[in-house]
């Protein structure tokens, strides 16, 4: 358990003195939030209050930031530093470095939330019968999805390449995903895309949680679930350690 | 292939140099050693241990020390000692391991604030961490300053003198000389001798000499031995006293002065440069 906890500290170490990262996971989903909750330019569906479509989807987004973006970049840097290597000649070991980013991953979402949920509540979001127990579940199941999005791409790319794939991804995924802009306002091909990718698919069940008011949440669920599966494996598959 | 035909054994207690150029195959054949790589056939047992398929087990028995890198360059000197004694459990103490390798002032820095010197320091005190009873250091001293290597010699004996089978990989011959108690001799991935330095040594006693650059070159021939040219040095192999007597006489005849004038065991360069040449020829 020691060899497990002191990594765990260490990971929480790195990323939340890294003011990158904060801007990441924290900055970024808050300003969104705040900004386009206040100034009502974008679309919202059939929302009457932007707050209503947006906080689901900014909720989407920084599990997305943390998960993938922010753990891939680190586990990237990590490989390239041999840092990966050092660690696999103590008595660590793989699993329980695993364990440990996946726990920081965790707790940072836990600060996310705690930041974000009040910050959408203070904007005026009061979602209609929220079922927190699917939301939380729907979290858990995108963390996975896009923890293993983030270590395959991570275990695969070399870390400057990774660093601009990671950030160039977390945009494609945050602007066709159905986080901020709803499917409905996407042009018919890149809506079917859309559909099927997992940022769009976390921000639909979660809508469906929270506000009732979701895309297609059946079809949501079964991308993010095959998400969930996949990205894992293939990241177990062909993530290389050196 | 990176290496081939590979043997040694290490003992506890001794400082072993695994030597060569770079690319010889001292890096390739420490990371068999310790786990990293497999060899694709042949024999390899540490601790007991055969660290492909038991390098978890291992590990807890010893220190590693990479060629470079090893830590996330924002992480501090002080977290980073307290995550291996805590990985190692052993009960290391980080500020005394800080201080044990000089880099107590620094405990607040950065690694990417070190110096090279220190990121080596650094990274000594990651393997001491595992209080181990084997420990593979890979260039543990390259970057360092004079200072800073007579430290780490200190540090290195003293883990020798607690039990540890140290190994360490350099392509520094003179480094290895002031530490190693054997060594390993690499080039071309292979092994061209292995002993210990006395060994190595044996039988390599000769006279070195330069002569200054506006002379003209003495005929040797009356000494009745051959003289040999290394780049701008002389080399007899003999130091004897009859041999330098005769030297000498001779050179003061022609009213020349030698111009570092050395005579008796060869070190450890010029045993690497006999053997390769001898490997070559």
């Amino acid at each position: 358990m020691k060899p497990f906890l002191a990594q765990l500290r260490a990971e929480l170490q790195l990323m939340l003195r890294n003011g990158e990262q904060l801007l990441l996971t924290l900055g970024i989903p808050t300003m969104l939030l705040v900004f386009f909750s206040l100034v009502d330019v974008l679309p919202k569906g059939s929302a009457e209050d932007p707050v209503d479509f947006l906080a689901p989807g900014i909720l989407a987004l920084a599990v997305m930031s943390t998960a993938m973006v922010s753990l891939g970049i680190g586990t990237g840097f990590e490989r390239s530093y041999k840092v990966l290597k050092r660690l696999g000649a103590t008595p660590l070991g793989r699993g329980r470095l695993l364990a440990a980013k996946i726990a920081s991953v965790v707790a940072v979402e836990i600060l996310q939330f705690a930041v974000l949920i009040p910050v959408a509540y203070a904007l005026g979001w009061r979602p209609s019968g929220p079922n927190w127990a699917v939301a939380v579940g729907a979290i858990v199941v995108g963390t996975v999805a896009f923890g293993g999005l983030g270590l395959l791409i991570a275990g695969v790319l070399r870390a400057e390449i990774n660093l601009g794939a990671q950030n160039g991804l977390y945009l494609v995924l945050l602007l066709l995903g159905g986080m901020v802009i709803p499917f409905s306002n996407l042009p018919l091909g890149l809506r079917a895309v859309a559909r099927v990718l997992p940022s769009g698919a976390l921000a639909d069940v979660l809508r469906q949680a929270l506000t009732g008011a979701a895309d297609r949440p059946g079809l949501a669920w079964i991308v993010l679930a095959a998400w969930a599966v996949l990205t894992p494996l293939a990241a177990s598959r062909l993530f290389r350690w050196e | 292939m990176a290496v081939d035909g590979v043997s040694f054994t290490a003992e506890a207690g001794s400082i072993t140099a695994v030597l060569g150029p770079n690319g010889a195959g001292k890096t390739s054949t420490i990371e068999v050693c310790e786990g990293f790589r497999t060899a694709s056939s042949g024999r390899v047992r540490v601790l007991g241990f055969d660290p492909a398929s038991n390098q978890r087990r291992l590990s807890e028995r010893m220190g590693v020390m990479l060629q470079d890198g090893g830590v996330y360059p924002s992480a501090r000197v002080a977290d980073v000692a307290r995550l291996f004694c805590d990985l190692y459990g052993k009960g290391e103490q980080p500020s005394a391991l800080l201080d044990r390798v000089g880099l107590a002032a620094r405990s607040g820095s950065t690694w990417r604030r070190l110096s090279g010197g220190e990121r080596q320091r650094l990274s000594l005190a990651m393997a001491l961490a595992a209080r181990p009873d084997v420990a593979f250091l890979d260039e543990p001293t390259s970057g360092v300053d004079v200072n800073g290597r007579a430290e780490i010699r200190a540090i290195l004996r003293d883990l020798a003198d607690r039990g540890c089978c140290v190994v360490l990989a350099t392509h520094e011959l003179d480094e290895a000389e002031r530490v190693a108690d054997r060594a390993v001799v690499f080039d071309h991935g292979r092994i061209l001798a292995a002993g210990s330095l006395d060994e190595l040594r044996a039988g390599q006693r000769q006279i070195r000499f330069r002569l200054p650059t506006d002379v003209v070159i003495p005929d040797f021939s009356p000494l009745g031995f051959p003289v040999l040219r290394d780049g701008d040095h002389f080399v007899i192999e003999s130091s004897s006293a009859a041999t330098v007597a005769a030297l000498t006489s001779l050179l003061a005849e022609r009213g020349l002065e030698p111009v570092d004038l050395r005579a008796g065991q060869s070190s450890l360069e010029d045993v690497f440069r006999r053997l390769t040449a001898e490997e070559q020829s």
